[in-house]
């Protein structure tokens, strides 16, 4: 049986490498999902500047036997479309790895050898050029690279057909020659000879199935989980301005908005896109604005108009490298607390900080229901590493189990026709959320306002009018703390140190678990992903049996700890904190904990 | 006026069950007349404020127009003028300052039913909101887009506004404005509008056949409506407005659908002033009439409960495998 003697926590990273402009991107999503049609487990992240052309771009790809978390460093094969790419990915390379490029770059590859790597010349541009076109280089490396893992060809040509059959037979023809060219090379010349392969010593080809056939695996980003989670949540409604890393999720639903029924709006800014969002909440519509922390800035204002007028809308924050400009292509947890905060007064909001895809995917329709139960804005807090990262699922990763379309106390026009006496939009209630007519039923035509206003929704200075608005809108927080979900604890219960994470650093933080038991340190991870209303007490509970707590964010200031501190008193013993733009790895995770706890090992 | 069960304050929850949420055409039992509009509270304006003489334009185009309240959803800023939403009885939201046309425009397209309107000051629409009024121009949803413009803020207590004259004195501008006033209806123009009117508030019956004509139109249209502050402006009083306008109207000559007369006209500022409709450019559908998603009907009145259907979830997942 094929790789019977790969075991179960077999991994193996690629990384492909070249200036921007090059179709880095694109050559990492071609191989990334070749590797999942043959069964392969994938987890990939792209680096990248911001820019259109030059600078140094990279693909890097984790190909696993099992589900990954993150992507995994040393690399073990690279894919360099530069010669430029050698000298930076050197470092990352483990002993052993593999390095395609083309033959004609002017590299010492005896100087390759003596450092302990495989230097792979390629005939790149000479068998595209033979084979199809120039163009198709990078279809070649793809393939080359295919040929010395051990992996078959036979789904890389499969997604060809799929990606370019729209463009032509030609252009598909064309990729298919190269491909075949560059495979057969890549075989010939490296049969089963490198110490990192997708397959036992010696095999090739299409003897290398690595999982159970039949078994589907669909590649896709987190904006693309999350957007599959809006469009069942019922979105009906989406306005941004472009802005990195979230710019995907307008132009999703851009471009299914004739299939889907969505509204996708290209605002003329930031500001324009929320109070579009807002206005098409108010309305009925369930709507939401994408956008990163430069964007948020910019609707702070409108933010407060959602939580005072009580008008449900949804905001996406995809976070990047900040302050300012930042580090506009670059991951980052930097605007925790600036969520929490943004906007003049106090009003509710709700802060969701997914960290997986599955949980990207379930904030999309989660986001709606609590913005239309507790009638307030959403914000849904991710950032570039988990909105870009392409993960490989099986089908029933994301489904329907547990999804409901919950309008909370929306009046529909039948109860609207029975209503005696004048609508109120804000009568008092227990819980403070007050049934919400739309506007159009002719027994409930109100104004709202931005002013104090009272529950008829008119203007408002007076005292205990006023007192008792603030604590109606405010009690709606106590309310929605009911859906709030404690954090969640992954390995073992009993551990001497417990990394606290939320959002995306769950990945690595997980995948750090073995690396620090390799150490001889048991470890576990505790994961937030409802921020807001803080769920102080399923925190404390799940806070009890920590001994020593780590905390691993990807900011300056380890803005979770402090958070954790001002809700619950309690205080981490250390933190381990990256603001570098660049995600954490599993490797550098362990590494630093092992540290901060001082491990005699 | 609502027990627990219906008003389900206790946060019962409802799967989504296909109910209309949406308008209703059923007009109210009753006769609509300008009563119809009355609200209980009383404008907190100047007495002599422009801003009445708005208020009742709105109220009479409306009426004339037969649109019921409940059809209607005039959409504000802030500031004094913004404030009027609160003083007749319609469907209102009293905005941000300077951000009633993007939140306008996000209602028109979740609901087209909806007649909606934008009312808003000099400096609401021209100065913070600029860049809306800019790209509401060029883009065209229909709205009726009504400005109070009295060249001054007010409710600041007298400051310069984006349309103060030149040399104005004011608390900002103690040695008079230096800059250049935008003009409303040329930047309209430029800006790509497709109705463009000007109005007065001490003309009640012009100013509602301009709101009337511009609420016909398909399509965004801007009335800019010459608003006496009594309080804090004392140099653009009535008497100065009255002196100076003259409507376009009576001139046989002027053709209000050539971009060259209007602008032309519309670029007049001064020793006269010309009101009345300054462009108005047929034939050209509004924006929502190209937007793809609205080809199924309003997006409030989408039954949600299809998103539910495990083919659609399946169909969309499997493009990525």
């Amino acid at each position: 049986m094929a790789n019977g003697g790969l075991k179960d926590d077999f991994s193996l990273s690629i990384t492909v490498g070249g200036d921007a402009g090059q179709g880095v991107e694109s050559s990492g999503a071609l191989f990334t999902q070749a590797l999942a049609r043959g069964g392969w487990h994938v987890f990939g992240v792209p680096d990248y500047r911001s820019r259109i052309r030059g600078g140094h771009n990279f693909f890097q790809i984790r190909a696993a036997r099992r589900p990954s978390l993150s992507h995994s460093d040393p690399v073990h094969l690279l894919l360099a479309y530069t010669r430029e790419t050698i000298d930076v990915h050197k470092p990352n390379l483990a002993q052993g790895a593999a390095i395609i490029y083309d033959d004609g770059f002017r590299v010492d590859a005896a100087a390759l050898e003596a450092e302990g790597f495989v230097p792979i010349p390629a005939p790149l541009t000479k068998i595209a050029e033979e084979h199809g076109s120039k163009l198709m280089i990078n279809t070649g490396a793809v393939a080359a690279a295919c040929g010395v893992l051990g992996f078959p060809l036979e789904p890389l040509v499969r997604l060809l057909h799929d990606t370019y059959g729209h463009k032509g037979k030609k252009i598909v023809e064309g990729n298919a020659s190269v491909a075949r060219a560059a495979y057969a090379w890549a075989v010939e010349r490296y049969p089963g000879r490198l110490a990192y392969r997708l397959a036992e010593p010696g095999e090739v080809g299409e003897k290398t199935q690595p999982s159970q056939p039949g078994r589907e695996l669909m590649v896709l980003t987190g904006n693309e989980a999350f957007c599959l989670g809006a469009v069942v949540g019922g979105c009906t409604f989406v306005s941004a301005y472009p802005m990195t890393p979230a710019t995907p999720i307008l132009e999703w639903f851009a471009a299914r908005e004739r299939e889907l029924s969505v509204v996708a709006k290209h605002a003329e800014d930031e500001i324009a896109a929320v109070c579009m969002a807002i206005g098409a909440g108010f309305v009925g519509a369930r709507a939401m604005v994408p956008t990163s922390g430069g964007g948020f800035s910019l609707m702070a204002e409108a933010l407060g108009m959602a939580g005072m007028c009580e008008v449900p809308v949804v905001i996406v924050n995809v976070q990047r490298g900040g302050p300012s400009t930042g580090l506009p292509t670059r991951t980052e947890q930097g605007d925790l607390l600036f969520v929490l905060h943004a906007s003049q007064g106090e009003f509710p909001r709700i802060v969701l900080a997914p960290g997986t895809h599955e949980q990207y995917f379930e904030a999309g329709w989660r986001a709606f229901n609590l913005a239309e139960k507790y009638q307030c804005p959403v914000i849904v807090l991710s950032d570039q590493f988990l909105a870009a990262a392409r993960k490989s699922l099986p089908l029933d990763a994301l489904t329907l189990d547990g999804v409901s379309i919950d309008r909370g106390a929306l009046l529909s026009a039948t109860e609207l026709d029975r209503l005696d006496g004048p609508y109120r939009r804000y009568a008092m209630t227990e819980t403070g959320v007050s049934p919400r007519a739309l506007p159009g039923h002719p027994k409930a035509v109100f104004t709202v306002t931005t002013d104090e206003h009272g529950e008829d929704g008119h203007i408002t200075e007076e005292i205990d009018l006023r007192v008792a608005m603030m604590d109606k809108r405010m009690r709606k927080l106590e309310a929605a703390l009911a859906d709030m979900r404690g954090p969640d604890l992954y390995g073992p219960e009993d551990a001497d140190v417990t990394l606290i994470c939320w959002g995306s650093t769950v990945g690595p933080a997980r995948e750090a678990l073995p690396l620090l038991a390799g150490q001889g340190v048991t470890a576990n991870v505790l994961h937030f992903t409802d921020i807001w209303p803080f769920p102080v007490h399923k925190a404390e509970m799940a806070l009890q049996g920590v001994r020593r707590a780590i905390a691993v964010e990807q900011n300056h200031t380890a803005q979770f700890a402090r958070l954790l501190r001002m809700m619950t008193g309690f205080q981490v013993n250390g933190s381990v904190r990256k603001y570098d733009g660049r995600p954490f790895s599993p490797q550098q995770i362990a590494a630093r904990a092992l540290v901060e706890v001082g491990a005699r090992v | 006026m609502f027990d627990g069960a219906n008003g389900q304050a206790s946060g019962g929850t409802r799967r989504v069950d296909g109910q209309a949420h949406g308008p209703s055409s059923r007009a109210p039992n009753g006769v609509l007349d300008l009563k119809t509009y009355s609200s209980p509270y009383k404008p907190t304006w100047c007495p002599g404020c422009g801003d009445f003489g708005i208020l009742s334009a709105i109220k009479a185009a409306l009426v004339e127009l037969e649109i019921w309240p409940h059809e209607v959803l005039i959409v504000s800023g802030i500031g004094c003028g913004s404030k009027l939403p609160q003083y007749l009885y319609a469907n209102g939201f009293m905005t941000i300052h300077g951000r009633p046309l993007a939140v306008a425009t996000g209602a028109k397209l979740a609901n087209p039913q909806l007649h909606v309107m934008v009312v808003n000051g000099d400096g609401d629409s021209y100065g913070i909101g600029g860049n809306h009024f800019l790209h509401t121009c060029r883009r065209n949803p229909d709205i009726t887009h009504i400005v109070e413009n009295n060249q001054i803020y007010a409710l600041t207590k007298g400051q310069y506004s984006p349309t103060s004259d030149v040399g104005f004195r004011t608390t900002t501008s103690p040695e008079g404005v230096f800059e250049m006033p935008v003009n409303p209806v040329a930047v309209a123009l430029a800006a790509g509008a497709g109705f463009v009117a000007r109005s007065f508030a001490g003309e009640p019956k012009h100013l509602k056949q301009m709101i009337m004509a511009a609420m016909q139109h398909p399509g965004y249209a801007l009335v800019d409506v010459l608003q006496p502050c009594v309080a804090f402006n004392k140099v653009n009083t009535y008497n100065w407005y009255a002196e100076r306008i003259y409507d376009v109207a009576n001139d046989d000559s002027y053709d209000p659908t050539s971009l060259r007369d209007a602008w032309e006209r519309g670029t007049e500022w001064g020793e006269r002033i010309p009101i009345g409709i300054l462009y108005r450019r047929e034939g050209v559908p509004p924006y929502e009439n190209y937007v793809p998603a609205l080809k199924d009907g309003p997006p409030v009145e989408r039954d949600l409960s299809a998103r539910l259907d495990p083919e659609l979830l399946e169909r969309l997942k499997r493009a990525y495998v």
